[in-house]
């Protein structure tokens, strides 16, 4: 563990907690954040309206003063003090050798300097009896004397720390649903990743079968899990693939291998008789290891088709050249046969891939209609673009295959009762499909022609996006080509 | 021709030097890149066969790549255990001529080798390939046979113009499925009999001394005497 975890192991071993963590303080600064607007409003309102208050207040009787003098200023204040019903203001003229010209405080207050300015000071009031707090401005008049004015601000203060218990409060139990909520959202996000987690966990241990159960949310935790679930399918399907390769070679090439085993042992017991059989014997020996180097390659092929390692190969290219090659090379085959392949292409279909695999693809669909379609019958070979994908069809009037086949069609060895008469692997197919799905499509085995008999067998041969991949300036040059 | 052979595999080495020896070639074996490239560098020979990985840290790649350096352009046909295409691609760009997975048929490599060793010189193209009475104009992409002009389709033209080229050499299903066709693949059937069987028609049908031969477990070769 790295030491600037090892200082908080807790947090930094678990996301949910920092989130959590993050959520409970934009929590608290958001009550914080309100605690003062609030505070700003009510409180601080209160105050700069006494100091508005008062301010006027100095400034109207300041005019007094400068207009009448003392004696007008004395009858001013006098007068406010009778109009003032709450008794709140306060009101102190004194001279310049402190003797107390008019005002209802009995004194100047202790705290209060005798300076031009605002202070907040603890005062005695009514004979000394009544402490309390005032806010005061000290006016100092232009013939000596000192007034002050001032409001008592007990009530305000009250006021004030009512509004602090309450705001204190507040803040303790948003502060409480803070923690609350953390832990909430915590256990939230630990529940909904913990069957990711186990899953994983369980697969981990060698069980491939285990899937993330998913919510019917489709939130981001559904996606997670579903791209989890994708991935973990593609492993299975990878390694089924090789399971398969691994079953199908110990039992596909065990016939072949064991027929030159045999061949080759027979020709050794009859040596020296008949050199001619010897000679016969070990050729067929060397035909059937031909044989299955053929196998061989062709489940090398598909194997590398399939973990998507050919694409090294993939370049731009004309798919309607390809398949007319295709067409041109078993066109003698299909001749041969007494069948004709009849071409429906396009100018150009121009596709990123990879040019042998594409071409071992058409022609192992062809192979599989010229061995299949009844002599005199017709092959059709077209192409184009459908649904955004580039497609190559070849159509036949073979025995088609039941849906039954169909399914299984594709399989490595796979191959249908009506088939097993002629020559073939079963790995034709497999091919076709592993080619389609590293040019990110797909093989599609219909019916040729429906509800005639025989329907005959149509493989679509879909291959991705056309151009999918292909730069601007060589899909120019293609387009000229 | 002198053919060095750099393979490390005893086995192999073995019954590919005895079989070039029958086909009337003399053979130098290496069994390392080192010892191969230093006879490959001093002294001349006809065609290398080189195995694609190689003890002695000199592989395959390597060697060409020091040679081809060098100016040595001596042909060279790779055999490898690696058959993916990346690895082919690979070894044609390091100077290598040609590639041939293993395992492979001694018919196989022999054809090749020998094709390597008699390639005609790029700077001296013929405009015009005659085997008996058969001709062949390259620029007008005519064919004659004792006079009388044979129509042949484009893919027909090019098949006999491989045959011809190699007159009185193998030429195996697989390089004339390389060479003619230009694709890497496996065509299941014995499709290009067919081809060789059409070409035959036109070529040899009317004729009494036929021109194509079949050779047993290798492929076709064009010769004159049957």
């Amino acid at each position: 563990m790295s030491p600037r975890r090892g200082a908080l192991p807790l947090l930094g071993r678990s996301a949910a907690l920092r989130l959590a963590l993050l959520f409970a303080l934009l929590f608290a600064a958001s009550v914080a954040a309100f605690a003062a607007v609030l505070w700003w409003g009510t409180a601080g309102a209160l105050d700069r309206q006494t100091d508005a208050a008062i301010r006027a207040d100095g400034r109207s009787l300041a005019a007094r003063a400068a207009e009448g003098g003392v004696p007008a200023l004395v009858a001013a204040i006098e007068e406010r003090m009778e109009l003032d019903f709450e008794n709140i203001n306060i009101y102190l003229l004194v001279s310049r050798e402190g003797r107390v010209l008019a005002g209802n405080l009995p004194a100047w207050p202790p705290a209060m300097p005798r300076e031009s300015g605002w202070r907040t000071v603890p005062v005695a009031r009514d004979g000394g009896e009544w402490r309390t707090e005032g806010r005061f401005l000290h006016v100092a008049l232009p013939d000596g004397n000192d007034l002050l004015v001032g409001r008592d601000i007990a009530e305000k203060l009250r006021l004030r720390s009512v509004l602090a218990e309450g705001l204190a409060f507040s803040a303790a139990v948003a502060l409480t649903i803070a923690v609350l909520g953390a832990a909430l959202l915590r256990r939230a996000v630990e529940a909904r990743l913990s069957p990711a987690a186990s899953t994983a966990e369980a697969i981990a241990a060698g069980d491939l079968t285990r899937r993330v159960p998913l919510s019917s949310r489709g939130d981001e935790f559904d996606q997670l899990g579903a791209i989890m679930n994708t991935m973990l399918d593609r492993i299975g399907t990878l390694m089924e693939g090789v399971r398969g390769v691994s079953d199908s070679l110990a039992h596909d090439l065990r016939t072949p291998l064991a027929r030159a085993r045999g061949r080759l042992e027979e020709a050794l017991a009859t040596a020296g008789e008949d050199p001619a059989a010897l000679r016969g014997a070990v050729e067929r020996g060397i035909a059937d290891l031909d044989q299955i180097i053929r196998m061989f390659h062709a489940l090398l092929r598909i194997a590398e088709a399939e973990a998507g390692a050919r694409r090294a190969a993939f370049r731009p290219l004309d798919l309607a050249e390809v398949a007319a090659d295709a067409a041109e090379f078993y066109g003698a085959a299909a001749e041969a046969r007494g069948q004709r392949i009849e071409l429906s292409l396009p100018d150009s279909l121009p596709l990123t891939g990879d040019r042998d695999l594409l071409l071992q693809a058409i022609a192992n669909l062809l192979d599989n209609a010229v061995k299949f379609a009844p002599p005199g019958s017709s092959i059709v070979l077209s192409g184009g673009v459908e649904g955004g994908a580039a497609e190559i069809r070849v159509a036949d009037a073979g025995p088609g295959l039941t849906a039954e086949d169909r399914a299984r069609a594709g399989e490595r060895f796979f191959r249908a009762d009506s088939a097993r008469s002629t020559p073939g692997s079963g790995l034709g197919l497999s091919l076709v499909r592993a080619v389609a799905h590293l040019h990110g499509g797909e093989l599609l085995l219909e019916d040729a022609s429906p509800g005639r008999d025989p329907p005959g067998l149509l493989a679509r041969l879909r291959l991705g996006q056309p151009a999918a991949g292909l730069d601007p300036e060589a899909a120019a040059r293609h387009a000229l080509a | 021709m002198r053919i060095l052979l750099v393979e490390d595999d005893a086995e192999v080495a073995r019954f590919v030097a005895k079989g070039l020896k029958e086909a009337g070639h003399a053979v130098e074996h290496a069994t390392n890149g080192r010892d191969g490239l230093f006879l490959a560098a001093s002294e001349p020979f006809d065609v290398l066969v080189l195995d694609r990985m190689l003890p002695g840290g000199v592989d395959g790649v390597r060697l060409v790549e020091t040679l081809r350096a060098q100016g040595n352009r001596t042909p060279v046909l790779f055999l490898s255990a690696l058959s993916a295409v990346d690895e082919r691609v690979r070894g044609l760009k390091a100077g290598g001529d040609d590639y041939l997975p293993k395992p492979f048929a001694f018919a196989e490599l022999l054809a090749r080798v020998e094709a390597l060793a008699r390639r005609p010189a790029v700077d001296a193209p013929a405009t015009r390939l005659k085997v008996a009475d058969l001709e062949m104009d390259l620029l007008a992409r005519s064919v004659t046979r004792g006079g009388r002009r044979i129509d042949v389709q484009p893919r027909e033209f090019r098949l006999l113009e491989q045959l011809m080229r190699h007159a009185g050499q193998v030429v195996t299903r697989t390089m004339l499925l390389e060479k003619v066709w230009d694709y890497h693949f496996d065509p299941q059937t014995n499709v290009i009999d067919v081809h060789v069987s059409r070409l035959r028609q036109k070529v040899d049908k009317g004729f009494d001394k036929p021109l194509i031969h079949t050779v047993r477990n290798a492929g076709y070769m064009m010769r004159a005497e049957p």
